[in-house]
């Protein structure tokens, strides 16, 4: 009985560890589509140069600097990271989906989709296509339970994913909702003529979203690649496609919606490889996005569509 | 203080502007009317920048407007509340009013919103009500609202009366009058011809395009024309 108890409290922490940073990336895809009604596939692969840079970071420029300090190797490695995915976020939008805006979007989702291949080969062959290993900072954690049968454990580095997730959407949430740019985003993804007609420059809106975006998938990049401790040019892929379903999950376009999705989404292909099998898991997954689109567009907390130009 | 010389404007192959000249001076209220689809919204809208000019000139306080992008324009000390109010729905009544103000300073954004508040008590009221909840006529004291904390010199205001009752219509007309008597100057579309015309200095017709009439607010009100086919006779 215990033993069954720990075993489902081990599944939910592995899934919501997950699902926190699917949650993460999936407010990328969200935030964008609630402004300009594009989904921006090159999204997965803004993660993936996040867990790069991450990498980078770690193994080059920290030791160089010389520091030991943990905390401080984190921050500093999340600052360039952030930074530095948020300038290709940025970029993607200026070289690839400005100058097809208010075209026919089919144009517009051939331009994410090329961004995204081109993106996954230059970093193959600036960085080779096979896996590389990133060292494992946080290790050791609790574990609880009879010594004699199973044992749930909670990591440290879990801990830090839920910490470092609880912080970037506390703050993202407190942006939208308090300051003078969030509430500016809120109005232009709402209506983006009249925001114009207010003298406001919406591109400089849609440049910030994009660039909120890509900083919240360089956080999951550092988070899942410590935690996998592995990373390839290929993982934007899949990554971008579960991030996908957990933002259409929670409804497109919704913040909290992500946020949601992404935890449900996590949890659900824990559960699905703890009580079926691993293999199933992504079966599942995209078995949900399918269900959700058919039976519930909207997602779970999305509004009724309102179509965007 | 707004020129308009000879403007054409398209959608596409259709011309919807097929040169229209017309001038708005500083302190006036000038309405224009016209039917349905004769190009009124075509025509505050080009001023604002969207959609521009096709050809002509346009003129803001003696500054070529013609190419500008709309920001710009907007923030150069004209405002707009637009045909169907387009109040940001999900943003509190607070907040589409701190939309308004998005580029006043502190001071100013405080003083202005007094001046609002003044003007539309109900909107003080409802400060933190979600403003896709409040009635229609609430929404269009709102996007008056909305215009007036951009501090603009010069008003347009798109059929601000549609779908309200009388006694809105009233207090929306007032307000008007009442900005003018404080300096504003305003351009003001309707299909509610008689009370648009009572209140102009000055009137402007606009049919499929092109601007057929013009006269004083009161030689329109009694101009044969007109009041066949505005009027109701
Ligand atoms: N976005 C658009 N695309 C194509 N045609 C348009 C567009 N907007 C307006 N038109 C056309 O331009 C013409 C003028 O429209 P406009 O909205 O300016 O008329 P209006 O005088 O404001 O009418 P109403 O009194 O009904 O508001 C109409 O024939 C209309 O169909
Ligand atoms: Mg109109």
């Amino acid at each position: 009985m215990l033993e069954t108890a720990l075993y489902f409290i081990q599944q939910l922490l592995n899934g919501l560890t997950i699902g926190s940073t699917y949650a993460l990336i999936a407010i990328g895809y969200t935030m964008v589509y609630g402004i300009i009604g594009m989904i921006n596939f090159a999204h997965g692969e803004i993660y993936m140069i996040g867990t790069y840079i991450s990498f980078i970071a770690i193994s080059g420029l920290i030791p160089l600097l010389g520091i030991e300090y943990l905390p401080l190797i984190l921050i500093i490695t999340l600052a360039v990271s952030m930074f530095i995915s948020s300038t290709y976020g940025w970029a993607i939008e200026r070289i690839a989906y400005r100058p097809v805006r208010g075209g026919n979007r089919l144009i517009a989702l051939i331009s994410a989709i090329g961004m995204s291949i081109f993106l996954q080969n230059y970093v193959r062959i600036a960085q080779g296509s096979r896996d590389i290993a990133m060292p494992s900072l946080i290790q050791g954690g609790w574990s609880f339970g009879p010594p004699e049968g199973f044992q749930a454990s909670l990591s440290y580095m879990q801990l830090f994913i839920f910490i470092a997730t609880f912080i970037t959407m506390g703050g993202l949430t407190l942006f939208i909702a308090r300051s003078r740019m969030g509430r500016a985003c809120r109005a232009v993804s709402e209506d983006m003529k009249m925001a114009g007609l207010l003298g406001i420059n919406t591109n400089r809106i849609i440049s910030l979203t994009f660039v909120i975006g890509a900083a919240l998938a360089a956080v999951a990049g550092l988070l899942l690649g410590l935690y996998y401790g592995v990373t390839n040019p290929y993982i934007g892929f899949i990554a971008g496609l579960k991030a996908f379903t957990a933002a259409v999950l929670g409804g497109i376009g919704s913040i909290p919606g992500a946020m949601l999705g992404g935890l449900l989404l996590g949890v659900t292909e824990s559960m699905t490889s703890a009580y079926f099998s691993s293999e199933y898991k992504d079966v599942v997954s995209f078995g949900l996005l399918i269900l959700i689109l058919l039976f519930r567009p909207t997602g779970l907390l999305g509004k009724p569509e309102v179509e965007k130009i | 203080m707004l020129k308009l010389q000879n403007v054409h404007t398209h959608y596409g192959k259709i011309e919807a502007l097929k040169g229209v000249s017309l001038e708005v001076k500083e302190g006036e209220i000038v309405s224009l009317i016209g039917a349905n689809g004769a190009g009124k919204s075509t025509l505050l809208m080009t001023v604002c920048g969207d959609p521009r000019a096709s050809s002509g000139k346009i003129l803001f306080e003696g500054n070529d407007i013609t190419q500008a992008n709309t920001p710009d324009i907007m923030r150069s000390g004209l405002a707009i509340v637009p045909e169907g109010r387009r109040v940001f729905a999900g943003l509190t009544v607070l907040e589409n009013l701190h939309m308004g103000g998005f580029f006043t300073n502190k001071q100013e954004f405080e003083s202005t919103l007094e001046h609002v508040f003044k003007l539309f008590p109900r909107l003080r009221e409802r400060q933190s009500q979600r403003s896709g909840t409040m009635s229609g006529g609430e929404q269009q004291m709102l996007a008056i609202g909305r215009a007036l904390m951009t501090k603009p010199r010069m008003i347009f205001l798109d059929e601000p009366s549609l779908g309200l009752a009388p006694i809105i219509i009233n207090q929306i007309f007032e307000i008007i009058e009442q900005l003018r008597d404080e300096g504003m100057t305003v351009f003001l579309v309707e299909q509610n011809a008689n009370q648009a015309l009572r209140l102009a200095d000055r009137g402007y017709v606009l049919e499929n395009g092109e601007v057929v009439l013009q006269d004083t607010g009161d030689n329109l009100l009694v101009n044969e024309d007109v009041r066949k086919a505005y009027l109701g006779g």
